[in-house]
């Protein structure tokens, strides 16, 4: 990079993704939108957009799946409880669920264990390639990051989603896929070495890897799976009376930290 | 205290209920002091936000710093990508949440974002003025990156400007300013070593590495830091979308002419 770099891309835009040539017709991803893709779902675009590639229709039922099979209506799951709170002070909707959407980059759930989890997946059948023993691998993470993502959940131990979607991909033809079967295999060897039981992350992981996405491409893919349990949320907060959403008492608030103290007046 | 009832632990904040209303606060109080009998009459701004973040008062001298790498932040300018991000909120007339909204998510990158600044003070943190561990971090400022993570490989090294030949006076003003009154010494350490690092990184010192020292000479952490100038360029990028909602679209450049489409479909049939 230089100055030069600068000089090159000022006042252009340079792009093989796409134009709208407005008033006549829209480019994306080398196909014309309104004739070559106006039979696709949104869902398909969204993926299409993403990865460049067309999928089947089993395929695409299993993504499909991954992202209803995580679309919560709660309102004490944390983004959804921020849609809500946002909807109790009386936001707007894309102010709601966008700052709702913003929370899932996080470091406990969702964004950045989706991320790393396909990584560690694809790092493992690497490794697998030359050496034969998967624990030593597991040990290895563990030592150097002390988590595998995937394996282990906040706040309880068993996945309700895991035994769904191993039902629907076998449905669908992917229960049998090379990453699906090693996030099995890991699971196994997690319990016995952590004790710890496999969450839907490592699901999520393993059918994306079968299905070629990489770590950025399902990361991007995912960045709206819980979206949908977003806007009951907000609905039904906005129908209650404002300021009503879970209202904290002055006494709910356990105080740990520095005595009263006076200012000092200089 | 409701009994059986989940709590919200806290060191920051404390309240007691008003005598008729446990959902109304009659006093609050920051870190031991009463918000509005005691700080509101006493405080500058700067010394409640030190509070905020520290849970102790800083000295003159320390309000004094963080006052002015609030002025020197506050407004990036036009040109920052964190501004430009709020001036197209702006134009458009959306919400004002959503311009604060897109200079933060924007402002948050590692190219002059919080990011390279949570990066640099990590740095700050581990390296201190060794300057070999410098040389070693400019040159290769992945080093720790030992797997996919949320967060790619920074493409340059953080507080160092990759699209520039020489060190702007700007950032050198900023510079001379903020280490003549820093009370530690590490903003004098990077004045002095300032040509040696930027031979080390191959690229000059960009106004992130400034603020990222200042925040670091404060005794932010890594984390702090990233928050504070996310927090501290807001008025920047309010002010800029509030102008350009006045100025209006037609007045605002658009770039639909300049867009070079190489992927074309009609260029495809036409083969």
């Amino acid at each position: 990079m230089s100055l030069k770099t600068l000089f090159q891309h000022e006042d252009k835009i340079i792009t093989r993704m796409g134009k709208a040539f407005l008033s006549e017709r829209v480019v994306y991803r080398g196909k014309d939108l309104h004739q070559d893709l106006q039979h696709m779902s949104w869902f398909e675009l969204f993926i299409f957009g993403i990865t460049g590639r067309q999928f089947n229709e089993a395929q695409m039922k299993v993504l499909n799946f991954m992202w209803i099979s995580t679309s919560y209506p709660d309102k004490s799951i944390w983004p959804n409880n921020i849609a809500a709170l946002a909807a109790s002070s009386r936001s707007t909707p894309i102010l709601a669920l966008s700052s709702g959407l913003a929370v899932f980059e996080a470091s406990i759930y969702a964004g950045k264990p989706l991320k790393v989890c396909i990584d560690t997946f694809y790092r493992a059948d690497k490794w697998l390639q030359n050496n034969p023993n998967l624990n030593t691998f597991l040990k290895n993470e563990i030592k150097q990051h002390k988590i595998i993502y995937g394996y282990g959940r906040p706040l309880t131990s068993k996945d309700e989603r895991i035994p769904h979607l191993i039902r629907f991909a076998d449905e669908q033809g992917l229960g049998e896929g090379h990453f699906l079967k090693l996030a099995l295999k890991i699971a196994k060897q997690m319990k016995q070495l952590k004790g710890l039981e496999m969450n839907v992350v490592a699901i999520y992981a393993a059918l994306g890897a079968d299905l070629g996405f990489s770590a950025k491409e399902f990361h991007l893919f995912m960045t709206p799976a819980a979206f949908a349990g977003m806007p009951p949320c907000y609905i039904e907060a906005k129908e209650n009376p404002e300021g009503a959403f879970l209202p904290i008492r002055c006494d709910r608030i356990k105080y740990i930290g520095k005595p009263k103290r006076k200012w000092k007046i200089s | 205290m409701s009994q059986n009832k989940q709590l919200y632990q806290t060191k920051i904040w404390f309240e007691e209920p008003e005598d008729n209303n446990p959902f109304s606060a009659k006093n609050s109080y920051v870190h031991g002091y009463n918000l509005y009998e005691d700080v509101l009459p006493n405080s500058s701004w700067s010394e409640y936000i030190y509070l905020l973040f520290k849970s102790e008062l800083p000295s003159p001298q320390q309000s004094q710093l963080l006052e002015k790498i609030a002025i020197s932040i506050a407004n990036p300018g036009l040109r920052d990508n964190s501004i430009r991000a709020a001036m197209n909120a702006g134009v458009g007339g959306s919400t004002a949440a959503s311009s604060l909204i897109s200079a933060l998510g924007v402002g948050a990158g590692q190219y002059a974002g919080a990011q390279e600044i949570y990066r640099l003070v990590s740095h700050w943190q581990d390296a201190k003025q060794n300057l070999p561990a410098w040389k070693d971090f400019t040159q290769n400022p992945n080093q720790k990156f030992q797997r996919v993570e949320l967060w790619d490989p920074i493409e340059h090294p953080p507080g160092f400007e990759p699209n520039a030949s020489s060190c702007c006076k700007t950032v050198i003003d900023a510079l001379t300013f903020l280490s003549s009154i820093s009370p530690n010494g590490n903003l004098r350490w990077l004045e002095k070593n300032r040509k040696q690092l930027e031979k080390y990184a191959k690229y000059p010192l960009s106004m992130s590495g400034v603020i990222a020292t200042a925040l670091y000479d404060l005794g932010f952490t890594s984390k702090e830091s990233e928050m504070l100038f996310l927090i501290l360029r807001l008025p920047g990028a309010a002010v800029h979308a509030l102008e350009q909602e006045k100025f209006g679209w037609k007045a605002f450049p658009f770039f639909g002419n300049e867009t070079i489409l190489t992927d074309d479909p009609k260029n495809k049939n036409l083969t």
